[in-house]
């Protein structure tokens, strides 16, 4: 049994699905939605860098390194908002995010 | 069955457990913790694809960097977790259901089209088969310093937004603290604090001449 470019694609697929499961989950907790979301990035990544090996094409990894540029600005934006809210809130729950609902 | 057949479904093995406690652990510190065994076992995972560069780059920058900062916030918040999990289980069946169905669909579709096995010849790195002894890094490097320089310095101003975006959110002046700027205190002229009154001259009081020998004894 040797492994094909489906094994990795199938492995990227499952981790997309959990993560999309997490996000059903923990639709209260905001720091655990964020890891939901990185853990869905890396799924992609994982299908890129798949992708890149098998087709001997190196433009797929240039796109993963911008993605994690992307991804680390993006989480760290999000940590900062985070750190904001429970300032002001002392709560990081979605239900209490409701001050723009008219 | 090959090493490399029997190495990547231990990882992944690994790799889909530790992202399944992501989602469900109830202290979000074991949540965060468990993060990183799954960035590390999908570092390992793209070693196995020969993507050396950018497997080093996840564990450097994801679990050196990203997910320290992860703890550090879970670790500076006090998160009431019972509030946060009212309910977790209600959704699980549907959420199960949803996701259940994703990974069926999405694996049959691609574990049928794309049989592609990886041919002997171009094996050895994993760059265009014209240049099969050039390392990762070296391929990589040379892309990006060349066809993709433009985005590569978008990355960088990226970086930077996302920086000044991350300082300038949190921070604060605190109105309460006694805090003293030692260049203003060096910096301060004597006219700053003094100030010369210039009063109108008064006549003294006219006293009355029968109380005055009585107020001097």
């Amino acid at each position: 049994m040797i492994l094909t470019l489906g094994h990795f694609l199938s492995l990227g697929a499952i981790l997309f699905a959990l993560s999309v499961i997490g996000i059903f989950l923990n639709r209260r907790n905001l720091i655990v939605l964020l890891m939901a979301i990185e853990l869905m990035l890396l799924a992609v990544n994982t299908n890129f860098v798949a992708f890149s090996h098998y087709l001997h094409d190196m433009h797929g990894q240039i796109f993963v390194f911008f993605i994690l540029t992307v991804a680390a600005a993006e989480s760290a934006i999000g940590l900062a908002i985070l750190v904001l809210l429970f300032r002001n809130k002392s709560t990081i729950s979605v239900d209490e995010l409701n001050t723009l609902k008219g | 069955m090959t090493v490399t057949t029997g190495l990547f479904y231990v990882f992944s093995t690994i790799m889909l457990l530790a992202a399944f406690r992501v989602i469900t652990a109830r202290n979000p510190i074991h949540a965060v913790l468990f993060l990183v065994l799954t960035f590390f076992q999908a570092a390992m995972i793209w070693m196995l694809l020969k993507a050396e560069f950018l497997s080093i780059t996840l564990v450097l920058v994801y679990v050196g960097a990203v997910m320290v900062l992860f703890l550090f916030v879970v670790m500076m918040m006090d998160i009431n977790m019972e509030n946060l999990r009212h309910g977790f289980w209600k959704h699980f069946p549907f959420a199960a259901i949803v996701g259940v169905v994703i990974a069926l669909e999405m694996s049959a579709v691609l574990m049928g089209g794309f049989r592609v096995v990886e041919d002997p010849a171009g094996s050895v790195g994993a760059a265009a088969p014209a240049a099969a002894n050039v390392s990762n890094t070296k391929e990589l490097g040379k892309l990006l310093y060349t066809q993709y320089l433009y985005p590569l310095e978008v990355a960088a101003a990226i970086l930077l937004v996302a920086m000044i975006a991350a300082i300038a959110l949190t921070l604060r002046a605190r109105k309460d603290s006694k805090f003293i700027s030692a260049s203003d205190q060096v910096r301060v002229k004597a006219r700053d604090r003094l100030t010369v009154v210039k009063l109108a001259g008064t006549k003294p009081a006219v006293v009355p001449s029968a109380d005055a020998p009585s107020a001097e004894k």
